[in-house]
């Protein structure tokens, strides 16, 4: 271990000692243009010298969705500076990949996003072809870009009422996990797995789809898009719902780019970006007819409106699917022992999450020699810093669970 | 003139000195700048060839890792070469930075990496161009060691304050693998009363 | 004419009446809990644990989960007021079971007839509150401490509604006591015709409607329910609080809310009467008819309250104080006019 002098960092003993997430390094509460509804009362506040009083939300605390810690900084009900401390869930992947040969990576990055497994394992299986210079075969594509969307459909489904939940209203996230469950039956028939299908192999897929699947398949989509018109009635519709959800937690397009933000989260705020249209092409996407929605306003209930249009968009996306699948093998001719070439391959793919991107370097080994997850939760919820300063406690919920992000893939 | 040749052209004329190198990688343009302008080339990248979107900023290490455990004929456990070798674009020494921008309007995007000074390595901060760098620096720094020079609180991210070393450096040992070497060989263990269990017991015993 | 108290000396009587206050508070939180939170919630939620436990449609279910309850172990932080701590349920239930010394189940089945019991019965369900700011406070925690917070300002907001809500009613009764609101409507006439008598929904609806919202707001349900606001705060005030301790503010939840059901039923549908039921049938078959009526004004309430989102706070008040507590005023003034004019 190398232990070099390094100029101008933050020391962890001595004077300037700093324990990481230290309520002094929260800024002090600047006066945002956006927050002049709040000037009144924070003069008041001047004036009657009301105390803060700083709040752990989570590592355990129902709407982190696991183990995400905010520190927030509270004037009343109002947040005054918020700090997101993460890394509760650090598992390392990073460096754990460098000791994996590629077919054992694929076990690994399954464990990122856990709701949608399959969608992880693609880009990676899809740099490694690349470096490889192979290619799946078209049926492998389309079970892959099947799955692929099915894992969409079920990760939003879980969305769609889980965000009920968040703003109080306990029904819609039973009818999301129930229907939800419908599709992961999919997921696991084809699979073998309900959450970590681990089914990719480099160059193909490990089996071929079950008897009946494609017909299941299509009973399901019709459960699904019967969902999504519950979903519209139950929760859009609602106006408590959009009174919570409205004008709260607004991204303005341009910063959440620079933020990192990417996915629904960005075309909620009006950015016409999808890696499946506009990327390098990938799967079987140009294939299909597809429409991608934004919506200008970058509030939570747009990010509500965009997923559940994105969910319709996905079940009829299987449909087209399902009707193009074409016959032939699903395994290219791959060696035994894979051996990667020596390059440099970035991949990157539209996840139910937002952009999900693996950089992976190679030195000619069995095994990767450098791979950079690029997870969209990560960057998703950097902007939270940004995003809670003059909200109040119960729109921290809502922001949170309409960024609606998964843990393993902020902390990988 | 294909569309990677036609951003090649457009990127480095944009950024002119700064690129030392560029080179193509599985279709994704990768340029190597000059470390002094590190900064001044994601302000280029973002003013004026409208990379408004931050994918991320990361380290890697060029040093090849030092191989634990293997075993003769043992083909789960990944063998790399021993010899120090560059990716695309090359590399001056052992550290370096890289980072991908992208244009969400565009829909282009490319890779920049810069060299850094192995004893020390320091760059200048991205944040004040891209405010999403925050985070990704503090990654950076705690995993790689590299100091990101104007970023506001550089501190740790994932991992406890009080943790010392930089876990993805080449040279930081993955302990889970030293204190029990991957099974290998030896992964598929065999029914109990079967046949081959009492040699396959000895076998594990001698290993 | 007393049919009950016939043979009974005073002394017994009072026993007897307290007993019964006592058995009713628990009786009617696991008749509510039983029915609307795990029987009907499970339907409308497709649930399938709460159907499952003891074979036939779930039945041990709410057995399961009082013995749950009571065999967790007693749980006080080490910074809590343990005094406060401790008394702060008691307080909670009590408040509940003085609600229900007022109500009355038939023409001479209620323990004190008092002379300003709506007056009463309002009064003494805003001390609940007084238990559960004890409680948010003594547990030393700062969810729970924003939760209490939380259920003071609501409750400030939503008395005047409940109040003013409950004044065209008195004024139509003409009286404050609820045995003479409830002979009010049965002995009154729908422009001449009497056959059902005149329940106040009719007349004073929109008094029923904002009784119902803000009772909800009282009770701290969805929409209002953020003094608990278990995606937020956790479960507030709550928090801290484990096994029996927390038995008693769930007993204390329901019922309340079966005494407000029972409340509303009194005031606007007539309570025990029923129509064309005089004399001693109607002394049997008033806690009956009553029962029917509050679990018809309780499904109201919790099927609103399953299905909509929560408000915030600051929504809340908006709520309270720009509409509900004018169109409160509206009605009174609405009511006065035409009770004078007729």
């Amino acid at each position: 271990m190398s232990t070099t002098e390094q100029p101008s960092v933050p020391t962890n003993s001595g004077p300037d000692f700093n324990p990481g997430p230290d309520f002094k390094d929260i800024p002090a509460f600047e006066v945002d243009p956006g927050l002049q509804r709040h000037l009144a009362d924070a003069r008041v506040n001047v004036e009657l010298d009301t105390g803060d009083m700083i709040i752990n939300l989570g590592p355990q605390h129902p709407a982190t969705h696991g183990t995400l810690r905010l520190v927030v900084r509270l004037d009343g009900e109002r947040v005054i500076a918020a700090d997101p401390v993460i890394g509760y869930m650090h598992r390392g992947y990073e460096k754990l990949t460098e000791f994996r040969t590629y077919p054992q990576v694929t076990t690994l990055i399954n464990r990122i996003d856990w709701l949608s497994s399959f969608a992880n394992e693609v880009p990676f299986v899809h740099a490694a072809e690349q470096l490889m210079e192979i290619e799946a075969p078209p049926r492998a594509q389309y079970i892959r870009t099947a799955l692929t969307e099915l894992s969409r459909i079920a990760t939003f489904l879980l969305f769609l009422g889980e965000m009920g939940l968040q703003v109080g209203a306990l029904t819609p996230a039973f009818y999301g996990f129930r229907d939800r469950e419908h599709v992961l039956n999919l997921i696991e028939s084809a699979t073998g797995g309900r959450f970590h299908p681990n089914f990719n192999r480099i160059g193909g897929l490990k089996d071929d789809l079950p008897w009946g699947w494609i017909a299941e398949t299509r009973n399901v989509m019709k459960i699904v898009l019967d969902a999504c018109d519950v979903f519209e009635d139950l929760v859009l519709g609602n106006e408590i719902f959009q009174a919570r959800t409205r004008s709260v937690g607004i991204i303005p397009g341009e910063l959440g780019a620079s933020y990192g933000v990417s996915g629904s989260n960005l075309r909620a705020s009006g950015v016409d970006w999808d890696l499946r249209r506009d990327g390098a092409p990938y799967l079987a996407y140009p294939e299909l007819d597809f429409e991608v929605f934004t919506h200008p306003d970058g509030d939570s209930f747009a990010r509500y409106w965009v997923r559940l249009q994105e969910t319709r968009e996905s079940a009829r996306m299987v449909l087209q699917l399902l009707d193009k699948m074409p016959a032939g093998p699903i395994m290219a001719k791959v060696a035994r022992i894979i051996k990667v070439p020596a390059g440099e391959a970035w991949v990157e793919t539209e996840n139910p999450l937002g952009q999900m991107g693996y950089y992976v370097v190679s030195k000619g080994g069995t095994g990767p020699f450098r791979v950079k997850i690029r997870s969209a939760s990560f960057s998703n919820v950097s902007i939270l810093p940004w995003m809670l300063r003059g909200v109040y406690v119960p729109d921290v919920v809502t922001i949170l669970a309409s960024l609606y992000f998964i843990l393993g893939d902020i902390d990988r | 003139m294909s569309d990677l040749e036609v951003l090649t052209t457009r990127v480095t004329e944009a950024l002119g000195d700064s690129v030392i190198e560029h080179a193509e990688a599985c279709g994704n343009l990768v340029l190597r700048v000059r470390l002094e302008s590190w900064r001044s080339v994601a302000e280029t990248a973002r003013k004026e060839l409208g990379c408004n979107y931050l994918s991320f900023i990361s380290g890697i290490d060029w040093m090849p890792a030092p191989t634990v455990g293997l075993i003769e004929g043992d083909t789960s456990t990944p063998a790399q070469p021993k010899e120090m070798t560059f990716g695309a674009a090359g590399s001056a020494g052992r550290f370096q930075v890289f980072a991908h921008v992208q244009s969400t309007s565009q829909h282009i995007g490319f890779t920049i990496k810069a060299d850094l000074d192995e004893a020390a390595p320091h760059c200048e901060s991205w944040v004040s161009v891209y405010p999403g760098a925050d985070w990704h620096e503090r990654e950076c720094w705690e995993m790689y060691g590299v100091v990101f020079d104007g970023h506001p609180s550089l501190r740790h991210l994932y991992l406890p304050w009080e943790f010392e070393g930089h876990p993805l450096r080449k040279d930081f040992p993955l302990l889970a693998r030293e204190v029990k070497p991957w099974p290998g060989l030896t992964d598929v263990e065999p029914m109990p009363g079967s046949e081959s269990d009492e040699d396959s017991k000895d076998e594990a015993g001698e290993a | 004419m007393s049919v009950l108290a016939l043979e009974i000396g005073w002394g017994w009587m009072l026993a007897f009446k307290a007993l019964v206050i006592l058995m009713i508070v628990p009786l009617g939180a696991l008749v509510l809990g039983y029915t609307f939170l795990l029987k009907m919630m499970s339907h409308m939620q497709s649930r399938l644990g709460p159907m499952d436990p003891g074979g036939f449609h779930g039945w041990f279910q709410l057995v399961g989960d009082g013995l749950k309850f009571l065999q967790k172990e007693d749980i006080i932080p080490e910074d809590a007021d343990r005094r406060v701590f401790a008394f702060a349920p008691v307080v909670v239930v009590i408040s509940t079971f003085l609600m229900f010394v007022v109500i009355p189940v038939g023409p001479v089945a209620v323990v004190a007839n008092l002379d300003v019991g709506v007056f009463y019965a309002l009064a003494v369900s805003s001390l609940s509150v007084i238990g559960v700011l004890m409680a948010g406070w003594s547990s030393a925690n700062k969810f729970a401490l924003m939760g209490a917070l939380r259920a003071a300002g609501q409750l400030i907001a939503y008395e005047l509604p409940l109040l003013l809500a409950v004044v065209g009613v008195v004024m139509q009764a003409g009286t404050m006591s609820l045995q003479g609101i409830v002979s009010a409507q049965q002995n009154g006439s729908i422009f001449g015709w009497s056959g059902i008598g005149n329940p106040f929904i009719f007349t004073q609806i929109i008094g029923f409607l904002l009784f119902m919202i803000a009772a909800q707001a009282e009770l701290s349900q969805t929409p209002f329910d953020m003094p608990v606001a278990e995606s937020e705060l956790v479960a507030g005030y709550m928090v801290e609080y484990s096994g029996f301790r927390f038995l008693f503010f769930f007993i204390g939840e329901f019922g309340t809310a079966t005494a407000f059901a029972a409340l509303a039923a009194t005031l606007f549908l007539g309570g025990w009467s029923l129509p064309g039921v005089h004399g001693l049938s109607a002394e049997l078959l008033g806690p009956l008819v009553l029962f029917v009526k509050l679990m018809g004004v309780a499904f109201l309430m919790f099927w609103v309250r399953f299905t909509y989102p929560r408000l915030r706070e600051d929504q809340l008040q908006a709520i309270a104080w720009k509409f509900l507590i004018p169109i409160a005023l509206a009605n009174i003034i609405i009511t006065a006019i035409i009770k004078v004019a007729f």
